[in-house]
């Protein structure tokens, strides 16, 4: 842009260093890092610091540049959604192609310094989430099919599997366990929110299981997937990442959350819009928790094992 | 419009500027740490200088002074 293009009035407000951090969805990323560093530290083999610490830079890069390239392709639905609406690329202070290119270069970048700070098997993960996420997931199946959010939640829980790959160069019993659990626990973690966030989706025209089954659908789906979470994530206290703590926070959090689908499940709309969703909310918000708690535990295993107090002895 | 006028696009500007430079240097840095580990505990490395090494050799004898 020159100094010319300035006193025009058809300028774009220019993007500041905030803007194209936004455009990697930061608070995203910050679930990677805990998640991916959860999946490094619960592994059997340790890695040097320097080595971990880069590794989650760089999955929280390929995170982030999976994010641009979704804002990219869903600006327009963005723009319509008031929760997304403000958002770099419909607000207008990042243009799209600047989002692509971001995307673009930041995954390639991200997956070559990852294979080169870490090894292959964690770099192609990284390089398949990303591709998951962007495209099969924002491309394809966002607007195609109401169980958009069970597959595209599979890229969501594939950061604690890099993790454990950048150490142990491989993929474990464990491994996919923590997977799963961030892979079934999505649904119902979304689906509460589109609950009482369903006017958004409606007028985006993104077929979300509220809009296109309805509600009573909806509170079934998440039932289902809670009942089927419980047992996933209670056995994963049985393997070598759970132990008694794990499995104390899981039992207790597991019971929560069954106990908060099943009220759910029990309510109509006319109840729900009497105490403006206030159980909806509450599960959502108990979700948020549910998940942070679990990798807690699992991290929480894995500092205590040096002592001889961590896992099953 | 004088061109020293100091207008918010420019502050955009010097923000962005500066942001990407610290994230350079960091990344600069980030590289250096990773070479550093990667050299010091790395495995053993032996430069490979076109002649045969017989230390390589399956069951082969120790070399001299071994």
């Amino acid at each position: 842009m020159t100094d010319a293009s300035i006193n025009t009035h058809t300028i774009q407000p220019e993007a500041g260093f905030g803007d194209y951090v936004a455009l990697l969805k930061p608070r995203v990323m910050s679930l990677v890092v805990f998640t991916a560093l959860v999946g490094l530290l619960a592994a059997p083999v340790g890695v040097h610091p320097m080595i971990g610490f880069a590794s989650i830079l760089f999955i929280a890069v390929g995170a982030g540049a999976s994010g641009a390239l979704n804002m990219w392709w869903d600006a327009d639905i963005d723009a319509v959604m008031k929760r997304t609406a403000k958002r770099p690329v419909p607000a207008g202070k990042v243009e799209p192609g600047e989002a692509l290119a971001v995307g673009v270069a930041l995954s390639g970048f991200a997956v070559v310094m990852l294979a080169l700070a870490s090894n292959l098997v964690a770099a192609g993960l990284l390089a398949f989430t990303i591709f998951f996420y962007a495209v099969i997931y924002t491309m394809w199946l966002k607007r195609w099919t109401p169980q958009n959010i069970v597959i595209g939640g599979a890229a969501g829980a594939f950061p604690p599997m890099i993790g454990w790959a950048v150490a142990t160069g491989g993929i474990g019993l464990e491994s996919v366990l923590m997977f799963l659990l961030i892979f079934m626990w999505t649904p119902p973690h979304f689906w509460a929110l589109a609950l009482f966030m369903n006017a958004d989706y409606e007028k985006a025209g993104v077929p979300m299981l509220t809009v296109t089954h309805g509600r009573r659908v909806t509170r079934n789906h998440i039932l289902a997937y809670t009942l089927l979470l419980a047992p996933l994530a209670i056995g994963t206290g049985f393997t070598s990442i759970g132990g008694p703590v794990y499995l104390a926070v899981a039992v207790v959090l597991n019971a929560l959350f069954v106990v908060g689908a099943l009220r759910i499940w029990r309510r109509d709309e006319a109840i729900s819009q009497d105490d403006k969703y206030k159980v909806e909310k509450s599960f959502f918000g108990l979700s948020l928790l549910y998940l942070f708690l679990h990798f807690g535990a699992i991290l929480a295993e894995a500092a205590l094992r040096p002592y001889g107090l961590g896992g099953w002895g | 419009m004088s061109l020293r006028a100091e207008h918010e696009l420019h502050r955009r500007r010097a923000g962005r500027n500066i942001g990407l430079a610290l994230v350079l240097l960091g990344f600069i840095a980030i590289v250096f740490g990773l070479t550093v580990v990667k050299v010091t505990s790395g495995d053993p490395m032996q430069a490979f200088d076109h002649v045969s090494r017989p230390e390589m050799v399956p069951g082969a004898a120790p070399a001299k002074g071994d």
